[in-house]
């Protein structure tokens, strides 16, 4: 059969459609090249590890990372347990109370939708003043969990719903206990999905700004427990390219530290994601 | 007896657990709401949209022209983004290669994890000087939109591509079996299809867009008026919590709060015409 001319609108259409895919290739490239192109020639050991000065022009960034990282380890030490806990009630045990899995499952959709400026203000005014934390990392981390919980849920969630039924019937042929079942049993095979749901959490704590500005503040010193004001290195990139004149060179180092931090994270997650998934449908 | 007792101790454990996390919202809400308790009580509500100008230490608060300013640039940011991003959703799955469409997708993930402070970053570095070249003074309503609608644009082609997915695949074969050429078959089958999950993606990214801060922040200019074109400053709600929560006291730091609200309000309206919108294909 003879191929029809095709009509114009189909030509329209792939010329409007590969020219958006053009133009949303090249934003990407020339972000990124940006970045790497301004940011890599401050980058050193030293960078990375001295203290900085001049308000972040001079110097490095060593107590911002520490802090992130102390912010980090709040962030998922509360929100791991809190997260694979409710995920288990879930997917493990919603026949006991229907209404109450619906009810969870409704305040998560909401909670996952909070803009992270109102995570901000209520980290701010319960954190910080009701149970007066103050500024401090203990503060910001717990503002981080709460947001990144809704995260860790799904994906756990979506991590023990792919474990096969006859996993839990199974270990109930063999008179386990349910307990000795979940331990055992479920949440081994569920770790995929444990495990991307805490590096998706990781990725969101660390790629936050808004919420952190008014709960873990902005001192740039080496924090010397959980109780001290510390700051991220998203702040820190924040202050640098919004606050500080002078400070461009050191926002772009910072911020290429922070997009290699992340790009890795967010690649490894849909390939380890993809890989699973595969392997669960090849079986 | 004992495994069973462990069991439903497990039971009441994890029950807590879940009524800790799901009391999060209502904790969030409850803080809002007290927190702008006073200044609501002292002026009412009213005189947030009909005081002069926004200058809370002097007792004026009104809100409507960074309302304004939230608006248009959510409106903005979402009127260039829904075309790009159905249009990368599609491009990955009826127009490019595999090996291409793969690589593409990848690329809008990385997209979709990049913070927020990095697009704000790169905005102020690259864009608003450029603009600034062009149509003077630089940070403008034009730049707010452009940078949002680079954030936004993943996820409404993520929400997209699996609202694309879910078509059946009987549907285009259906389609092909009567001669209907690609994009006859996309516009009129599987786009209207996929029409919820579109939709859905779109609120989503509405969402995004309305709580977005800091991006918008660092390229929007902050001056509170009401834009008269393109080119002027605006600040919308986020921004102006972002940059006076570090100083504001008594009414001025609960007149912030009700900014808080307005947002939180406007993000649920958003999610849960984005859930109604989801179950409704579910159903359907």
């Amino acid at each position: 059969m003879a191929e029809r001319a095709q009509p114009w609108g189909d030509h329209v259409a792939a010329v409007f459609i590969w020219t958006a895919a053009a133009v949303v290739t090249s934003v990407f490239v020339w972000m990124l090249a940006d970045i790497v192109w301004n940011g890599a020639g401050q980058i050193s050991w030293e960078f990375l590890t001295a203290p900085t000065d001049d308000a972040g022009r001079a110097g490095g960034i060593g107590p911002i990372l520490v802090s992130t990282a102390m912010i980090l380890g709040v962030c998922m030490a509360v929100s791991v347990p809190l997260g694979v806990g409710t995920a288990v009630l879930l997917s493990e045990f919603t026949g006991t109370n229907v209404t109450f899995g619906r009810l969870v499952r409704r305040s998560l959709d909401v909670l996952a939708g909070v803009p992270s400026i109102v995570f901000g203000l209520f980290g701010n005014a319960f954190f910080c003043h009701v149970l007066g934390l103050g500024f401090s990392i203990l503060a910001g981390g717990l503002t981080l969990a709460c947001m990144v919980l809704p995260i860790l849920i799904r994906s756990t969630e979506a991590g023990l719903r792919a474990v096969p039924n006859e996993y839990r019937m199974g270990a109930a042929a063999l008179g386990i206990s349910r307990t000795s079942a979940l331990w055992h049993v479920l949440l081994p095979a569920a770790a995929p999905g444990i495990v991307v749901g805490l590096v998706l959490g990781v990725g969101r704590a660390i790629a936050e700004t808004a919420a952190l500005l008014f709960t873990s503040g902005y001192v740039d010193r080496m924090p010397g427990s959980l109780f001290d004001s510390g700051r991220s290195l998203s702040i820190h990139i924040y202050d640098l390219s919004m606050n500080v004149a002078g400070g461009s060179a050191n926002a772009y180092a910072s911020a290429l530290v922070l997009v290699a931090l992340l790009v890795p994270i967010n690649a490894g997650i849909s390939w380890v994601a993809d890989r699973w998934l595969h392997r669960r449908l090849v079986r | 007896m004992s495994p069973s007792h462990r069991d439903r101790a497990l039971g009441w454990v994890l029950r807590a657990t879940a009524a800790l996390v799901a009391a999060i919202v209502v904790l969030i809400v409850a803080f809002l709401v007290v927190e702008s308790a006073g200044v609501l009580r002292k002026l009412g509500p009213l005189r947030f949209l009909t005081d002069p100008s926004w200058h809370p230490t002097s007792g004026s608060f009104d809100l409507t022209a960074m309302l304004l300013g939230s608006l248009l640039v959510t409106v903005g940011a979402v009127v260039l983004a829904t075309p790009a991003g159905v249009a990368s959703a599609l491009f990955c799955r009826y127009y490019a290669p595999a090996p291409l469409a793969k690589l593409y997708g990848r690329m809008i993930e990385v997209l979709a994890g990049i913070p927020s402070v990095i697009y704000g970053m790169w905005g102020l570095m690259v864009l608003v000087p450029l603009i600034g070249k062009w149509q003077p003074p630089g940070p403008s309503l034009l730049a707010a939109v452009l940078i949002l609608t680079l954030m936004i644009l993943p996820t409404i082609a993520l929400f997209s591509d699996a609202a694309l997915a879910k078509v059946p695949d009987r549907y285009v074969r259906g389609a092909a079996a009567l001669g209907l050429t690609r994009w006859a078959t996309l516009r009129g089958v599987v786009l209207p299809a996929a029409r919820s999950g579109l939709f859905t993606g779109v609120l989503l990214g509405m969402g995004r867009a309305i709580g977005e801060t800091m991006a918008v922040l660092m390229v929007c200019g902050n001056v509170v008026q009401t834009p008269g074109s393109l080119f002027d400053p605006i600040r919308p709600l986020t921004a102006n919590i972002a940059l006076e929560m570090g100083y504001a006291l008594g009414d001025h730091r609960s007149a912030l709060f009700v900014s808080g609200l307005v947002l939180m309000g406007m993000v649920v309206v958003l999610v849960g015409t984005a859930e109604l919108v989801s179950r409704g294909r579910l159903h359907g």
